[in-house]
């Protein structure tokens, strides 16, 4: 079998070969919470990958936690930070972007829901982007009785860039801390947790070409939040359970590779699926113009297709792609990003190719070759779902 | 050629898919996902709805080396399945969800989605068998001048399945001839289930020991009175026997089906102490109507929406003026023999829309287009069930049972 072109890195990137490397090589003989040398040495590894993600994200190592990965960061943020602040008084409204990450939209319903409060949603203009007038007017109001903003650096969907550093001015002045899911945008955007502004900031591992089962929140020292599970009371009392010292070394190796690496040569290797794009009538880009979005990641609609199907034509032909975001089962369902955006039906169609660290040239030609022919089917394929006009759309396939 | 394997997460699909794939043909698997909310874990008997099942049909896919997709047809199902069966029963008449999905959604949205993306046919765990046979060979009664013509192209013939136990060849003739032209049922000539059970176990399949599914599978507990509560509202009013008195109430007319023994909970006993069945549904008057198993048989029926596989009874009803069969009306029931007549008042059926005619709300007598005459009396025929036509093990046509005039 060809093995497959991998066009879905904001998913997960495959692994670096020096995070594997890293891996199997970290010195950890025992609990880096234990008294003895072994101990010490599972210690080291472990807070040498804490200063090395620190350094790399403008934080100071103390300000480091780390997770099982980027939804237990936000979870820890979103939940924690909440329900640290209703006292002494209540702050019932949580703030968060209507196309964030079900990470934090799911957190944060959660968090109203244990602690009391409401959620609410920041709506976004036609291009994904995060109304700031209404966080403005919202702290305005509301600023003493706000728990939390949670608002994304990049979008997962679409690589919009949101505001957050006006969001977190704002904040500032009503003393009300920020938290930013940081998972797209670690290596691929300039990142510095200290002059950010932010109080918390969640970062995955396999984002970038790390393992899977470990990320971090990145967290202001002089925050208080409460932890989601008590325990051994390990990473600032706030993640209890043993700290994964290899996968934290995984992670620093993938991390500091991914830091190495020039993102603009993302969107240059997507150079051919922009003009594809920008040429095809029935394609339509959702993504921020090539420079202006997250490097590395395009969504478009396929008009009159579903990107279902899309897909998996896509898939049969040896390309991995994704539809909006991949649901439990593996049902594609239409994005809430896309439909906060006000795409309507049109959320249905879309598909999101995302590139990285082991990506070519032939990968991005292989899929800009394959792709009018699938958005062809992908359509007869929609026209066909069709209980009304079943029959008469297969007829017109009779000849296959 | 291409098939589309449909798992639902059972044993039969799987076994089916792995057949089918052993034949020699190129066969991708897919599960659908039929509801939006769907609930983590099996419940019950319920053998195709929730993330589990989709698991355990990906977990299949997987050994069998098949690649496997998960489609959305949720939306389709709502509207072509679940509404229906609300509509039909509100109407009074007793739907089929199983006759639906397989009609509306496996062998019409399924099929033609996979036909457009390139699939040749679809593979379903259904026992029943297919083949393409010469016109009519099998069926000298329905040999006609037309259709036994050398050189006629050959016709799908649908028959029962060698199990005559788990035969399903009753939810299947609604697809229609075209529908079924594209579809692979590798089960058809299995010994029993006991067999496609040790098949499965065999090729080391994870789902060779997981129960059959009997229930509706939207009816998340099972309560479908209480589902159609849910969804329809109550409307609480009264159950008469056949001299017209009140001898209960009810929550609402619909949610009852013609032969109905238990659920009634009637306040007082009949006069002469014996059991008393459901025979009429009025939901213009909100009233259920109860009576002694002998106010249930009926000598015959009308059917509205027939759909045939094979030229022959058309053309056996259009000269002779009537067709000698065996009909079947309950999807575990015995195959009795019925002579199938034109109705002299009968709109005759819209070509263009075979077998698209809803449930209910229609079912007025102008709708009905045949007359089936039982040669023995027949207990429990349900309106809005299917009527399938059989000569011997061959099927030849469906149709739904009319309300009575």
């Amino acid at each position: 079998m060809k093995a497959d072109v991998y066009l879905d890195y904001a998913a997960g990137a495959p692994l670096r070969p020096a995070a594997l490397d890293a891996y199997a090589r970290a010195d950890v003989p025992g609990n880096p919470h234990a008294l003895h040398r072994p101990a010490r040495r599972a210690r080291r590894a472990l807070d040498e990958a804490r200063e090395v993600i620190a350094a790399a994200l403008g934080a100071d190592p103390a300000e480091v936690v780390f997770t099982s990965g980027g939804t237990e960061a936000d979870a820890l943020a979103v939940q924690g930070l909440h329900a640290a602040r209703q006292a002494p008084m209540p702050r019932p409204h949580l703030l968060v972007g209507a196309t964030e990450h079900h990470a934090v939209l799911d957190n944060a319903r959660l968090a109203v829901r244990r602690w009391g409060g409401t959620a609410l949603e920041i709506p976004v203009d036609k291009s994904g982007l995060a109304d700031v007038d209404f966080v403005a007017d919202h702290l305005r109001r509301h600023g003493a009785e706000t728990s939390l903003v949670s608002l994304m650096a990049a979008n997962n969907e679409t690589g919009a860039l949101q505001p957050v550093a006006a969001v977190a001015a704002l904040a500032r002045e009503h003393g009300v801390p920020v938290h930013s899911d940081w998972a797209q945008a670690v290596g691929k955007l300039a990142l510095d947790f200290k002059a950010s502004g932010l109080a918390a900031a969640s970062v995955s591992a396999h984002k970038l070409g790390g393992p899977v089962g470990i990320g971090a929140l990145v967290l202001g020292r002089r925050l208080v939040v409460e932890p989601l599970a008590g325990g051994g009371g390990q990473e600032r009392g706030l993640r209890s359970g043993t700290a994964d010292a290899r996968g934290a070394a995984a992670f620093a190796a993938a991390l500091r590779e991914a830091m190495a690496q020039d993102p603009s040569l993302l969107d240059a290797l997507l150079g051919p699926l922009d003009r594809l794009i920008a040429a095809r009538p029935e394609l339509a880009a959702v993504s921020p113009p090539p420079g202006e979005g997250l490097p590395g990641l395009r969504c478009f609609t396929v008009a009159g297709a579903s990107g279902e199907a899309l897909v998996y034509l896509l898939d049969q032909a040896g390309l991995a792609c994704s539809t909006g975001s991949a649901c439990t089962a593996g049902v594609a369902q239409a994005s809430h990003v896309l439909l906060a955006m006000g795409l309507g039906s049109a959320a249905s169609s879309a598909v999101r190719v995302s590139v990285g660290h082991a990506s070519t040239p032939d990968d991005v030609n292989a899929l800009v070759a394959a792709l009018p022919e699938a958005a062809q089917r992908a359509r007869a394929a929609k026209a066909a779902g069709g209980v009304g006009d079943a029959l008469a759309a297969g007829d017109t396939e009779g000849g296959r | 050629m291409r098939v589309l394997a449909a798992l639902s997460g059972g044993v039969d699909s799987a076994v089916a898919a792995a057949r089918a794939a052993e034949a020699g043909h190129d066969v991708t698997a897919v599960h659908m996902a039929l509801m939006r909310n769907r609930a983590q874990t099996r419940q019950g008997a319920r053998g195709c709805c929730s993330i589990e099942d989709a698991s355990d049909a990906r977990r299949s896919a997987d050994i069998l080396g098949l690649d496997f997709y998960v489609w959305d047809l949720s939306v389709e199902f709502e509207d072509l399945v679940v509404r229906d069966f609300l509509d039909t029963y509100a109407a009074g008449s007793t739907p089929n969800p199983c006759v639906r999905c397989n009609q509306f959604i496996k062998f019409r949205v399924l099929a033609e989605r996979a036909r457009a993306l390139g699939f040749d046919a679809i593979a379903t765990g259904h026992y029943a068998r297919l083949t393409l046979e010469p016109p009519d060979s099998a069926s000298p009664n329905l040999a006609s001048p037309d259709s036994a013509r050398p050189g006629a192209p050959h016709e799908v013939v649908l028959r029962r399945a060698i199990d005559r136990a788990k035969d399903q060849s009753y939810v299947l003739a609604a697809a229609g001839p075209q529908a079924l032209a594209r579809c692979v049922f590798p089960l058809g000539e299995a010994p029993s289930k006991q067999a496609v059970r040790a098949e499965a176990a065999k090729r080391g399949l994870p789902v060779s020991a997981k129960p059959d599914s009997y229930d509706i599978c939207f009816v998340a507990d099972g309560d479908t009175q209480g589902f159609l509560r849910a969804r329809l509202g109550a409307r609480p009013g009264l159950i008469l026997d056949h001299t017209g008195a009140a001898v209960g109430r009810h929550a609402g007319a619909y949610g009852f089906t013609v032969g109905q023994r238990r659920g009634l909970a009637l306040g007082r006993p009949a006069a002469d102490g014996r059991p008393r069945y459901v025979t009429a549904i009025d939901t213009a008057a909100n009233v259920v109507r109860v009576g002694p198993a002998s106010a249930l048989s009926v000598d015959g029926f009308g059917v509205r929406a027939p759909l045939w596989l094979a030229p022959g009874p058309e053309q056996a009803i259009r000269s002779a003026g009537e067709w000698r069969c065996q009909v079947q009306v309950r999807a575990h029931g015995a195959a009795l023999p019925a002579v199938v007549r034109q109705l002299a008042d009968a709109v005759p059926p819209d070509p263009a829309q075979p077998g698209l005619g809803v449930g209910v709300g229609l079912g007025g007598r102008s709708e009905v287009a045949l007359e089936v005459a039982l040669e023995a009396p027949l207990r429990g025929v349900a309106p809005g069930q299917s009527a399938v036509f059989y000569d011997g093990d061959r099927v030849l046509g469906h149709a739904l049972i009319a309300p009575e005039a």
